[in-house]
C-alpha cells in the first residue's frame, strides 16, 4: 500500500566544515507531534542534521534524531558540549541538558534561516500553529498560538494526502492545476474538512480542486490568527508547511506579502533554535567558569 | 513580549494577554486567580512573569467564566490586581 502521507525523511552535513577545528559544538533537538530534528552547529554555523518522524515515545525519538544528523560524521553525543531540547516532547528528554518552548526556538530559528531583517514568523507545524513576532536579534516580541485544534497544521495536510491519494510534497503544485480559483472549504477543521471534500469528491468535483479548496482554507485559517497578532515586513514562513506552495502562495496573497526565501529547509528552524541557545549557553558557562 | 494564550473556536476568540515588558514580576495576579489559570513562570529569557497554565490554556473560556458575570459590573481579579495593566482578556 502506498502511504501518501509520508514524507522524506532525510539527513544533511555541510560538505565545507570539520567539526574538530571548532570552539563550540551545540546541539538543538526539536521534538514535535509529528516530525523530529536533531541539529548541530560549530561555532553557530549549522554543520548537520537529520529530519524525520517521531514515534510514539520522545526521548527514543529525540536520541534517533540526534544519532542519525551524527551518523557519518565522526562526531559522538559527548563530544556535544550543549543539547537542548524544544518542541512539544521537549520535557521528556534526559540526554538534554536544557529544555526551551519552541516560540523562542522558533525566533531565533527563523532569524538565523532568513536574516536579522525578519519580524514576522509563522511556524506552521505538525499539530499546532503559531504567530510570533521578534526583534532583530530573533528575540520573541509577542506570539499567539493555536494549540486547541489541528487546523492550518502538517497533520491536516497529511489526512488529506491520504484521503486524496496524492502524495503529500505534489500538493502544492497540483493545487495551481485548476481552471478557476475554487472557493474554500467552509471548515478548517481536519476532520470536517475531510467529510466535506469527501462530498466534493462524491459530487465528481476535480481532484486539484479539491486540493485549492483545502489549501486556501488553510491559508485563511493562519491569516486570522496573523491578523490578530499583526504582522510586520519581512515575513517568514517555519515548519513543515513552509514547503507546500499551495498554501503558502494563497497566504501570501491574502496577506499582500511575500515570505522571505530561507537558507535553509525551514522545518528544521526549531532546531536551529536550539542549537543557538545552546552555544549561548556554552558561552555563558565560559565566561562564569 | 505580548504573550498571548488561548485559542479561537467556533463560538469566538479566547485570549489571555500578557504583556511581559510592562509586568513587575510581583506575582499579585497569580495569587488573585481564583481557578489557578494565572501562574507565575520563569520564561526562556529568565524572567519571572505570569502565564496562562498548560492546564487550563484550553479551555479558559470556561475556567475563566466564573470570574464574568452574564451582567452587571465586570472586574476581572487578575486584570484588577495587576498595578501595571499588564494582563487583558480579549472576551
Amino acid at each position: 500500500m502506498v502511504e501518501f502521507w509520508r514524507w522524506k525523511e532525510y539527513r544533511w552535513t555541510a560538505p565545507d566544515i570539520d567539526w574538530r577545528n571548532a570552539g563550540i559544538i551545540s546541539c538543538g533537538i526539536d521534538v514535535g507531534s509529528v516530525s523530529t530534528q536533531g541539529v548541530i552547529m560549530t561555532d553557530g554555523k549549522l554543520y548537520a542534521y537529520s529530519n524525520m518522524r517521531t514515534g510514539s515515545n520522545s526521548p527514543d525519538s529525540a536520541k534517533r534524531g540526534l544519532d542519525w544528523a551524527l551518523e557519518g560524521t565522526g562526531l559522538k553525543q559527548e563530544n556535544i558540549h550543549f543539547i537542548v531540547a524544544t518542541g512539544y516532547g521537549r520535557i521528556n528528554i534526559p540526554m538534554a541538558n536544557k529544555a526551551i518552548t519552541e516560540i523562542a526556538c522558533h525566533a531565533r530559528g527563523a532569524n538565523f534561516m532568513y536574516g536579522p531583517s525578519v519580524r514576522t514568523v509563522l511556524d506552521m507545524g505538525g499539530q499546532d500553529c503559531k504567530a510570533i513576532r521578534c526583534d532583530e536579534k530573533g528575540k520573541v516580541t509577542a506570539f499567539l498560538m493555536n494549540d486547541k485544534c489541528a487546523a492550518g497544521t502538517g497533520r491536516g495536510m497529511e489526512v488529506f494526502s491520504d484521503l486524496l491519494q496524492v502524495h503529500i510534497e505534489e500538493i502544492g503544485d497540483l493545487s495551481f492545476q485548476v481552471d478557476k480559483e475554487p472557493p474554500p472549504v467552509s471548515s478548517t477543521c481536519v476532520v470536517f474538512a475531510k467529510s466535506e471534500a469527501s462530498a466534493m469528491l462524491r459530487k465528481g468535483v476535480p481532484k486539484n480542486e479539491v486540493i485549492a479548496a483545502y489549501c486556501s482554507a488553510m491559508a485563511h485559517r493562519v491569516f486570522s490568527l496573523l491578523e490578530r497578532l499583526g504582522v510586520e515586513k519581512d515575513f517568514g514562513i517555519t515548519g513543515g508547511i513552509s514547503k507546500n506552495k499551495g498554501v503558502v502562495d494563497r497566504l501570501e496573497k491574502e496577506l499582500g506579502l511575500k515570505s522571505l526565501t530561507p537558507r535553509y529547509d525551514a522545518q528544521i528552524a526549531g532546531g536551529v533554535g536550539a542549537a543557538l541557545f545552546a552555544k549561548s549557553l556554552v558561552e555563558k558557562q565560559r565566561a562564569g567558569a | 513580549m505580548k504573550a498571548n494564550y488561548g485559542y479561537k473556536d467556533g463560538s469566538g476568540e479566547y485570549f489571555i494577554t500578557i504583556d511581559t515588558d510592562k509586568c513587575n514580576s510581583c506575582g499579585d495576579c497569580a495569587k488573585a486567580c481564583p481557578p489557578k489559570v494565572i501562574v507565575m513562570i520563569t520564561n526562556d529569557y529568565d524572567e519571572v512573569v505570569p502565564a496562562v497554565s498548560d492546564e487550563h490554556r484550553k479551555k479558559i473560556k470556561y475556567d475563566c467564566a466564573p470570574c464574568k458575570p452574564i451582567s452587571g459590573p465586570r472586574s476581572l481579579p487578575c486584570v484588577a490586581a495587576c498595578r501595571p495593566v499588564a494582563i487583558v482578556h480579549s472576551w
